[in-house]
C-alpha cells in the first residue's frame, strides 16, 4: 500500500520535509498559501514526485498532515478539512516573523496546545519541530545507522505517536517519545531541546 | 572568471590591547580593511546592514561611500540591502551617489534580510513581509533603467513620472537579490532578471543545488538570464588549522549565541561548530584548508562568485587584516588553480 502525506507550507520546512517524504517512498502533496500554480515550479524543481495541491485538496489526500507554515497564520488553517485528522505541528513561534503575539508566547501553554484548540475535531501531534531544516536535510539517515539522529515527538493517544514514530523513522530519525501534547513545550524556542541535531540518547538528557 | 569577495556586517572586533572596539574604531577598521582588499586585489567588499548593539554598520552605503574615496578598483556593495524596510527612491539615490564617488564601482544586493530589527525601528510592520518586498522590488526593478518612474502601491507614495537623480555614468548600477533558502525569492530573482546571490551559512552547501537548478528553470521561463549565481559563506584563515579555530572558534560562539539567545537556540557546541567547518559551511582553517572548500563547493555549486564574511564576532582586529592578506595572496590563486582557471 503507498503512503500518502500532506503538508501544508512550501517553505523551507515544508520543501525539506517534502523532500525526505518523497525519498522515503511517500506520496506527498504540499500546498503554498495561495494557488497551486504559484508553487508549481518551485515544487517540480525542488520536489520532484511532490504535487502541489490547494490545501483543502492536498488534506482530502492523506490521513497524515503535516503543518510546516508560519505559526503567526494558525488562526486561518482549514479547520472543517482537517476534521478527523492527524495533524502534526512542526510550527515554532518565531516572533521575528509572527510579530509580538500574547497567546503564542504564553508562558503557560505551548503552542501545539493551541493549535489543537483550534482545531478541535483534529488529533495534533508536535513533531519534527526542533531540528533545523538544514539539519533535517543533512543528517536523515536509514535505520540502524551510526550517529543517527533523533526527533521529539508530543501528543496525547499512543495510537497517533506511534503513527507518527513510523514517519519519522521513514523520513530518516530516530523517534523519541516524550509525553503529552503539553509536554510539546520543551521543545520550542528558549527551551534547551530546541535545535538539537542529537542522537535519541543525548535528546532524552536534554529533556 | 570567478570573482571573489569579502563580506562584512561590521562586528565590533577587539584591539590590541584586547578590548572591544567602540562603533566608531570598528567602521574605520571596515575601511582599512577595505583598503587593504583592493591594493592585494580582492573583486569586491559587500557591507551588510544590522541594526543591534553588536554591529556597526547599520548604513552600508555610508561606509561605502568613505571607501570609495581611498580605492581604485574594489567593487563596493551592500549585502543586504534590507529593502523592506527602506525606499526603493532613497536607496537608489544613495548607491547612485556611491557609484559616482567611486566611479562606477557600486553594487547592490537586495534581500529581506534574516533579521527583523529594521521593522520596529522604521515603523513597518512584520505582517507586511511579503507585499513590502515584493511591491519594493518590482518598484526598484523601474528605478534601476534610470528613466521617469510611474508607479503606485500599498507601501509607499506613488509616482508620477518622477524622475530620480543622480544618474550613473554607466546606466545601471549592478544589483543582485540576495536568498537564505526560501524558493518564492529564487524565483523573484528570476522574475525580474536580477544576478542571484545564495547566503548559505550553515549545513552543507551542497543541499543548495536543487536551488540554482530552481532559479536557471524560472529564468527559463520568464525568459530572463541565469548567468550570474553568486554565494556568500562565513569563514576565516589563519596560517595553520589550529591557530584559525583558535581564534575563530570563541569569537564565532559568542557571536552564535548572543542571536541564539533573542531566537532561542541553546548555545553552539564545539561540535557543531567543528561538524560545520568539516563537513557544513564554515570556511576555517589555513589557507589550503579553506581553498579546498571553497573550489569543492564551487565546483558543486557551478556558481561564479564567491563573497567570504569575515571577522565574525569579537575576534582581534590584527587577526582579521592577516586573514585578508591570507586570502588575496593565498587562498584565491590557489582556489582558482583547483578549479582550473
Amino acid at each position: 500500500m503507498s503512503k500518502s502525506l500532506a503538508i501544508l507550507g512550501a517553505g523551507k520546512l515544508g520543501i525539506t520535509l517534502g523532500q525526505l517524504a518523497t525519498k522515503a517512498g511517500y506520496n506527498v502533496f504540499i500546498a503554498g498559501s495561495g494557488a497551486p500554480d504559484k508553487i508549481a515550479l518551485t515544487i517540480k524543481v525542488l520536489v520532484p514526485g511532490a504535487t502541489a495541491l490547494t490545501a483543502e485538496q492536498a488534506i482530502a489526500k492523506s490521513d497524515v498532515v503535516i503543518l510546516a507554515l508560519p505559526l503567526g497564520k494558525y488562526r486561518s488553517l482549514p479547520a472543517a478539512a482537517l476534521q478527523g485528522k492527524l495533524v502534526i505541528d512542526a510550527m515554532n513561534y518565531w516572533w521575528e516573523v509572527d510579530g509580538q503575539d500574547n497567546e503564542l508566547s504564553n508562558p503557560s501553554t505551548s503552542t501545539s496546545e493551541l493549535i489543537q484548540a483550534c482545531l478541535p475535531a483534529s488529533r495534533v501531534v508536535k513533531a519534527l519541530s526542533h531540528m533545523g531544516y538544514h539539519h533535517l536535510t543533512d543528517e536523515a539517515k536509514p535505520a540502524g545507522s551510526t550517529h543517527r539522529k533523533a526527533i521529539a515527538i508530543a501528543g496525547d493517544t499512543k495510537e497517533d505517536t506511534d503513527r507518527v514514530a513510523t514517519l519519522v523513522d521513514d523520513l530518516g530519525f530516530d523517534p523519541v517519545y516524550i509525553g503529552n501534547l503539553a509536554k510539546g513545550k520543551a521543545l520550542e524556542p528558549g527551551f534547551p531541546a530546541f535545535g538539537a541535531n542529537v542522537d535519541a540518547k543525548t535528546l532524552r538528557e536534554l529533556l | 572568471m570567478i570573482r571573489f569577495g569579502l563580506d562584512s556586517f561590521g562586528d565590533l572586533p577587539r584591539n590590541d590591547k584586547d578590548k572591544l572596539m567602540t562603533h566608531a574604531e570598528a567602521i574605520r577598521q571596515v575601511i582599512d580593511e577595505a583598503v587593504l582588499a583592493d591594493t592585494l586585489g580582492i573583486d569586491v567588499i559587500s557591507l551588510g546592514e544590522h541594526h543591534r548593539e553588536d554591529f556597526a554598520i547599520s548604513s552600508p552605503e555610508t561606509v561605502l561611500a568613505g571607501i570609495a574615496t581611498v580605492t581604485k578598483n574594489i567593487k563596493l556593495a551592500s549585502g543586504v540591502t534590507v529593502l523592506s524596510s527602506d525606499d526603493p527612491v532613497r536607496v537608489f539615490e544613495r548607491f547612485a551617489t556611491v557609484d559616482a564617488l567611486s566611479n562606477g564601482r557600486a553594487q547592490i544586493i537586495l534581500g529581506r534580510g534574516s533579521f527583523t530589527e529594521s521593522f520596529p525601528l522604521f515603523g513597518y510592520d512584520l505582517q507586511d513581509y511579503e507585499v513590502l518586498f515584493e511591491e519594493k522590488v518590482a518598484l526598484f526593478a523601474q528605478i534601476l533603467k534610470e528613466k521617469p518612474v510611474t508607479w503606485e502601491g500599498t507601501t509607499r507614495a506613488a509616482l508620477d513620472n518622477a524622475d530620480i537623480f543622480p544618474k550613473t555614468e554607466s546606466g545601471r548600477i549592478h544589483t543582485s537579490i540576495g536568498v537564505g533558502g526560501s524558493p518564492q525569492s529564487v524565483i523573484r530573482a528570476a522574475r525580474y532578471n536580477f544576478p542571484l546571490m545564495l547566503a548559505v551559512i550553515g549545513g552543507s552547501p551542497e543541499r543548495f543545488a536543487p536551488y540554482i537548478e530552481l532559479y536557471k528553470e524560472a529564468a527559463k521561463e520568464y525568459g530572463t538570464s541565469s548567468d550570474e549565481i553568486g554565494i556568500h559563506s562565513p569563514g576565516f584563515i589563519a596560517e595553520t588549522d589550529e591557530e584559525a579555530v583558535r581564534i575563530a572558534w570563541p569569537a564565532h560562539k559568542k557571536n552564535f549565541d548572543r542571536i541564539g539567545k533573542d531566537r532561542g537556540w541553546p548555545p553552539m557546541t564545539k561540535e557543531h561548530f567543528d561538524q560545520e567547518v568539516e563537513h557544513g559551511s564554515l570556511y576555517i582553517g589555513s589557507p589550503e584548508t579553506v581553498a579546498q572548500k571553497m573550489a569543492a563547493t564551487i565546483k558543486a555549486l557551478g556558481v561564479n562568485r564567491f563573497d567570504l564574511v569575515y571577522g565574525g564576532g569579537p575576534m582581534p582586529a590584527s587577526a582579521r587584516l592577516k586573514m585578508i592578506e591570507l586570502y588575496a595572496t593565498k587562498v584565491i590563486p590557489r582556489v582558482r588553480e583547483l578549479i582550473g582557471e
